[in-house]
């Protein structure tokens, strides 16, 4: 018999979830599945959010108005991403990005391709590359990623505030 | 601040390295809470209640382990807590303990962090996200490099100042022996040869993943006046907390750390971080929070905390040492990370940090934060009685 | 010790399972609901600490995310607890006890429909011995039944009749998820999920969310006419391995009770978070309560468990009592873990 102490068990776990979006994120998500991005604004301090969050953390109130935002925006930071942390990402390397759409005061993460990493920069405009039209669902990753315009970069004044 | 004082008798820690599978949960958690009571020349028995704090529960697949971990904290029949805020949870668990004393409920409060990351699998649980959100897929780090790129453009700092900041705080573990990374030959020359993870994050900038435990005895003037060696008495504590993301949130330099500083000066009565403290144990899971956190701490104006890291004024040697523990960047079980910060500094002002101890330590700040570098929790400690 | 008193309390309308509403939505309306009932301005409240757990929704952090539902910000003075609200409102108590505050914002939330709740409670146990067994907490829960009726001689028609007189009350509670007229007979008819545990012995699973602000002296008495003051807290845990327990009582209800000075006046109403019949029982005796004593008038946790909120309430519908008049001082109490593992009881008393 062995006296060796036990250093290690495995005990697999597996729990299963059912979860709801909620109303206001449903409501995003639904737009989504139409090729819509609908941002909310608060009622009180008339910030857009996107993606609404269903609420304006600031100000604790339900933000209901829907805004809807273009697909298109800047790069306000990135990072360029060298190794592969998730199944659903792309082949590295990959830029990680904060984008701010046109007329949206809060920043969306996404991917920034169709340029090399390296030419990636702040201020850079970038536009939304939507999967196939039939493959949409409710899902922000219906949006591929966000690749350049090819307009000139942003002044770093006009962003400034979300940097 | 309360109307009792509160001090640090006793300080516990584990070593900290990537698995430790000679212990359980259990036994990882009691042995730097024996630790503790032992430096504090105390017994199981002498304690009042009891509080711990870790990161959440699925690092270790165990729900509210503060329910199977009461028998081996010696808390049967005690009150006993289970705080959790995110990253700074170790910090914020002090902070709740300590209260227990100001507020002259108890008398002697241990109370102890930990997380045994090696159980189960920390970047696994911190990327979980429900099916209708996009999975954050680049993980941590992915979330906090964007963030160093702003401040960077923000204050102009050169490329180079993130890993002097891991040159340093893994030279300063070479003087702690519970650091989990030890790595004697680390050069600016060698840091450079590091692979880039999350450009401009390369891997020698970003903290590893440990295992370990960080426990301290929190006592009463009456307890701490008999204490057999010298105690780190508590000058002021405060907690911050803004929202994750709003509009016009500066993430570089958040309000709420900002704020958080402000209270715990003016407890203190701190008007000049700089000058006041003889060192500081900062949360600094990336290199370049530490520039990052000199400005938002007030010990330099926005823009200069590079400068303050480039002149090596948060050196071993310098005027104001940053981390000389090492750091997270050394030592990182999440949970208990915020908490060694603040057993640090009590280590420091009481003289007994060993190798690393910064001679005549009398104050010293104690910081952590967590989430979306929107919780804070920190603690200024001193030689002599508030 | 300073006076402090529940100024105010809240609670959303349980439901059995809230597809509709994330946990930001489910909390936002009782936040905006007891902060107004309180009087007192929202970013004038000095301290905010909340209870969750995040296993519930199988997620980390999610106490991070209910924060957009307090509207923080500026930057609060904040704390969470990985425990049941009410000790959330524990620490909010300490904080008023030393702090230079004069009030506190205490919230709890649970969507217990999401997950399966016994797949989740059963993670709670020792990890290495117990947890595999696979034990969920109707198995314990029925494991200290039975130690109950088999120790003390009682039946399981007494359980019926709590489990009855629960649904009974939770008629007169909007906020209860299973209200309606159950007889003994109809309980006993039922068969048992865990013997002897029948359906309605064992608390239904409630998505649901509470808030309560609390108040120091001078500004307790100026926005709420009939404060609930404080007048006792504590808490106690006890061993977590079952077999080194009496599972027949409740050490550290009796410990907590004590402490926070149960017997030191009559009790008008008490509310015990029993999530089993017999729990109410076992928790009635450790804290000596009389059949005079008017025990879960709101259906208790019988009627709604929304877990991590559901200890908070009971503290919320003791002080909801006094707060309208119909009793002077009530006993309120929490529990966490297996088999009662972990209580809290406080002493609330109305002056007039």
């Amino acid at each position: 018999m062995s006296t060796e102490p036990v250093t290690m068990m495995v005990e697999a776990i597996r729990l299963d979830f059912e979860l709801g979006a909620g109303t206001a994120q449903s409501r995003f998500l639904l737009g989504l599945a139409d090729g819509e991005l609908r941002g909310q604004r608060c009622p009180v301090c008339r910030k857009v959010y996107m993606p609404p969050r269903g609420s304006c953390p600031t100000d604790g109130v339900p933000t209901e108005e829907e805004v809807l935002l273009p697909d298109h925006g800047i790069v306000t930071t990135f990072c360029v991403v060298n190794l592969q942390f998730h199944p659903a990402a792309p082949p590295a390397p990959y830029v990680c990005a904060q984008v701010l759409l046109d007329g949206a005061d809060t920043p969306l993460f996404g991917l920034v391709a169709g340029v090399p990493a390296d030419e990636v920069r702040m201020g850079m405009k970038v536009k939304a590359e939507w999967k196939p039209r039939e493959e949409w669902t409710t899902n922000l990753m219906n949006i591929k990623w966000f690749q350049p315009t090819g307009e000139p970069d942003a002044a770093y004044e006009t962003y400034q505030e979300h940097v | 601040m309360g109307d009792e004082r509160c001090a640090v008798v006793g300080v516990g820690q584990t070593q900290y390295k990537a698995v430790r599978a000679d212990v359980s949960i259990a036994g990882l958690v009691r042995e730097a809470s024996e630790r503790a009571l032992d430096d504090a020349s105390l017994d199981w028995g002498d304690i009042d209640a009891v509080v711990i704090g870790k990161a959440p529960d699925m690092f270790e697949g165990v729900v509210m382990p503060e329910l199977y971990l009461a028998d081996a904290l010696g808390a049967v029949g005690k009150p006993m807590m289970r705080v959790h805020t995110a990253g700074s949870v170790g910090g914020s668990t002090a902070i709740v303990a300590a209260g227990l004393v100001q507020a002259g409920i108890h008398e002697r409060v241990l109370t102890m962090s930990f997380e045994k990351q090696s159980e189960s699998d920390a970047m696994w649980a911190l990327t979980v996200s429900q099916p209708f959100q996009a999975p954050l897929v680049a993980g941590a780090g992915g979330f906090f490099a964007p963030i160093i790129r702003s401040y960077m453009r923000r204050s102009g700092a050169p490329e180079h100042i993130g890993m002097l900041v891991a040159v340093k705080d893994r030279a300063n573990a070479m003087r702690n022996p519970l650091a989990h990374l030890h790595e004697p030959d680390l050069t600016l020359e060698k840091a450079k040869e590091s692979p880039m993870l999350w450009d401009p994050i390369r891997y020698v900038e970003t903290c590893p993943s440990s295992d370990g435990a960080c426990a301290m005895v929190l006592a009463g003037e009456k307890t701490a006046d008999g204490a057999s060696k010298r105690p780190a008495w508590i000058h002021g504590t405060a907690m911050r907390s803004e929202p994750t993301i709003f509009a016009g949130r500066d993430q570089v330099n958040p309000q709420a750390g900002r704020d958080c500083a402000a209270d715990v000066y003016a407890q203190a009565g701190i008007t000049d971080p700089r000058a006041a403290f003889d060192c500081a144990e900062v949360y600094v899971p990336f290199s370049w929070f530490e520039p990052m956190w000199l400005e938002n701490l007030g010990f330099c104006a926005p823009g200069e905390g590079w400068k303050l890291t480039e002149a090596g004024a948060t050196a071993f040697d310098g005027d104001i040492p940053w981390n000389p523990s090492g750091g997270v960047l050394s030592s990182n079980p999440i949970g208990a990370s915020g908490m060694i910060r603040f057993a640090e500094v009590a280590l420091q002002v009481r003289g007994l940090a060993g190798e690393h101890q910064v001679d005549d330590a009398r104050t010293a700040l104690g910081h952590a934060y967590g989430g979306g570098s929107q919780f804070f929790s920190m603690w200024v400690v001193g030689a002599e009685k508030p | 010790m300073r006076d402090i008193a529940v100024v105010g309390f809240a609670q959303s309308k349980h439901v059995e399972s809230d597809t509709h509403h994330n946990e930001v939505e489910m909390l936002m309306p009782v936040i905006a609901d007891v902060v107004k009932q309180s009087g007192i301005g929202a970013k004038e409240i000095g301290f905010t600490c909340s209870g969750s757990c995040d296993y519930l929704i199988g997620a980390p952090f999610s106490f991070v995310q209910a924060l957009d539902a307090v509207g923080a910000w500026p930057p609060i003075s904040e704390s969470h607890v990985e425990m049941d609200a009410a000790w959330a409102l524990y620490e909010a108590w300490v904080a008023l006890q030393h702090g230079d505050i004069e009030s506190a914002l205490v919230y709890g939330f649970g969507k217990t429909s999401t997950g399966d709740l016994g797949e989740i409670l059963n993670l709670q146990l020792d990890p290495y011995t117990v947890a595999p067994l696979g034990l969920d907490h109707l198995s314990y829960g029925g494991l200290q039944a039975r130690a109950y009726l088999d120790t003390t001689g009682r039946s399981e028609r007494d359980l019926a009749e709590v489990a009855a007189r629960s649904a009974h009350d939770a008629r007169d509670n909007p906020n209860a998820v299973r209200r309606g007229e159950v007889t003994a007979d109809d309980v006993l008819g039922e068969p048992p999920v865990r013997s002897p545990l029948r359906p309605f012995d064992c608390a239904p699973i409630t998505d649901g969310a509470a808030a309560v602000v609390l108040a120091a002296g001078d500004l307790a008495r100026r926005v709420c006419s009939r404060p609930a003051w404080i007048r006792g807290i504590d808490h106690r845990i006890e061993a977590h391995q079952l077999g080194v327990r009496d599972l027949a009582t409740s050490m550290s209800t009796a410990l907590a009770g004590d402490t926070a000075g149960v017997a030191s006046g009559a009790v008008d109403v008490a509310e015990l978070h029993a999530q089993f019949s017999h729990e109410e029982l076992i928790l009635r005796e450790a804290l000596g309560l009389g059949d005079e004593v008017r025990v879960n008038p709101s259906g208790g946790a019988l009627g709604a468990n929304p877990v991590m909120a559901t200890g908070l309430i009971r503290i919320g519908e003791v002080a909801h009592r006094i707060h309208d008049g119909s009793a002077t001082r009530g006993v309120a109490h929490a529990s966490s873990g297996p088999c009662l593992q972990q209580n809290l009881v406080c002493v609330l008393e109305g002056t007039d």
